[in-house]
């Protein structure tokens, strides 16, 4: 078990391979659909101009994810009413969703991980290589126990985005996951697909998804 | 009528908290096969100690706690659209509760309700009048990765080489379940269905979820396509996660209805390891959750 702690450098994600199983420690930052979409619209591309607190969330979330960390998460958080908010279920959610925003994102934000489940696609992983990061597989379903590692609640931003889809920010404590796409182009989904193909041609005689 | 809405707020605590037995029984059958230290035990391992501390803590087992699918069978005499409104509201205190992870999202703005009540098919609600004594209603949560992965062939299919027979239905299902990888949260449940329209064909895919893991087709035929389904399925080595390893899947529940001269769907529902179903059964005033 590899530990890391947030912010990481360039060289900490280069020292990490697939397969290994890594503790990661510090502040990152949960974002999915909506999210994504809107860094790339409104902060990458600028196909859409900034508007209500798009300015000050950009602001706020640049200095976390320089170094830092997105988790493609959207989870069950308590204490709504209050305002003292806390996580109680945070697992991965399906990550391929991400694949045409996340290349130019962690380049934008120079972030160096990113969390989720499922794996994501050669365009992500080439970005692994360049910018440099890494791809952390969480178990998917586990949401009980990952929210254990959730230490505290720091701030949230687009809430207005719904609760799922808001971008919050965690402080986490060990949270487990696994490389499985690293900086030195590998990647561990591309290598089971790959298998699985050749699997599916021998019990049904031909290749998948031909014609 | 009783109002059941308390009761019905319990069915949605135990279905997203607590793993149904015969799902957890498959998982640990499932973590000695694979291989000692490997990515896709310890998979498991976290699998299972989750499954653990959500039913010991009360808290949902995946944040995606899915569409609500209840499925309501009633004696004749019990009114649909007071059950619809005390299932709703049940809905909306789950939600409060943090049962459930708030889902409802509308299409157009993209506005979360925050409650988990949308149009009126959200959550989802199935009423069948019945001719049993007792009301019955099951519960599915259907999380959002899984659903996604689902797929629905017209056969025949020819770069499948698919035609209208079971040999037909094996070679898209397998194919279904290579291009689900691991994204659907393997190791998954898979609930086929033969016939119907593109409709029917995905609605019953999705009742097939309902019978236990560990149960067998009455039919012979269909028994064994099932069972020669989940053990070529595991041979493509997806594995739990998509990490790489022997199971893929959990098991093949197949159902089939009558369909067109013209159309022949085959319709894959596939669900996650976190196969979250229950049932609650009213008789006599008496309330029992299984």
């Amino acid at each position: 078990m590899k530990t890391l702690t947030l912010p990481l450098r360039p060289e900490d994600v280069r020292d990490l391979s697939v397969g290994d199983p890594v503790a990661l420690s510090g502040v990152l930052v949960t974002a999915r659909d909506a999210a994504h979409k809107w860094m790339v619209d409104t902060l990458i591309r600028k196909t859409r101009p900034p508007e209500g607190d798009d300015q000050a969330c950009a602001a706020a979330l640049r200095p976390l994810l320089d170094g830092g960390a997105i988790y493609h998460c959207g989870p069950v958080v308590a204490g709504l009413d209050s305002g003292e908010y806390r996580f109680v279920a945070a697992g991965p959610t399906t990550s391929s969703r991400e694949e045409p925003y996340q290349a130019d994102v962690m380049a934008h934000f120079q972030a160096r991980a990113v969390i989720g489940k499922g794996g994501m696609g050669a365009r992500t992983l080439a970005a692994c290589a360049s910018v440099p990061f890494v791809y952390l597989h969480a178990i998917g379903g586990a949401a009980t126990l990952i929210a254990r590692t959730v230490t505290r609640v720091v701030a949230v931003h687009k809430l207005d985005f719904g609760v799922p889809e808001a971008m919050w920010v965690i402080e986490v404590k060990d949270f487990p996951a696994v490389v499985t796409m690293d900086a030195h182009g590998s990647s561990l989904h591309r290598d089971i697909e790959s298998r699985s193909a050749q699997a599916l041609i021998r019990l049904i005689g031909l290749e998948p998804g031909a014609g | 009528m009783l109002d059941l809405t308390e009761a019905f707020v319990e069915l949605i605590r135990r279905t997203s908290t607590d793993l149904p037995a015969d799902v957890e029984q498959a998982l640990r059958e499932a973590r000695p096969r694979e291989a000692s230290d490997s990515a896709a035990q310890r998979a498991l391992d976290a699998v299972l100690e989750n499954v653990d501390l959500a039913r010991r803590t009360a808290s949902p087992i995946c944040q995606d706690t899915g569409t609500p699918l209840f499925f309501v069978h009633h004696p004749p005499g019990w009114s649909t659209r007071q059950l619809r409104e005390q299932i709703r509201a049940a809905v909306a205190e789950a939600t409060r509760r943090s049962y459930l992870r708030p889902n409802a999202v509308d299409a157009l703005s993209g506005k979360n309700s925050g409650n988990n009540l949308g149009d009126p098919s959200f959550p989802t609600i199935h009423f069948e009048d019945s001719e049993d004594e007792e009301l019955a209603v099951d519960l599915i949560l259907k999380g959002g990765g899984c659903e996604n992965v689902g797929a629905q062939y017209s056969l025949p299919h020819g770069g499948l080489q698919a035609g209208r027979d079971l040999e037909g239905v094996r070679r898209v299902v397998l194919d279904a379940v290579h291009q689900a990888q691991g994204q659907g949260c393997a190791p998954g449940i898979l609930g086929i269905a033969i016939g119907g329209d593109r409709g029917s064909s995905y609605l019953a895919s999705k009742q097939a979820l309902l019978r236990p893991v560990d149960d067998h087709h009455p039919d012979p035929e269909l028994a064994a396509l099932e069972a020669r389904l989940t053990e070529e399925a595991n041979q493509l080595g997806i594995g739990p996660m998509g990490f790489g390893g022997e199971t893929t899947v959990l098991g093949a529940k197949i159902t089939h209805l009558h369909r067109l001269p013209a159309s022949f769907f085959v319709s894959v529902s596939y669900m996650c390891w976190a196969h979250r179903r229950r049932r609650m059964t009213v008789r006599r005033g008496q309330i029992t959750y299984s």
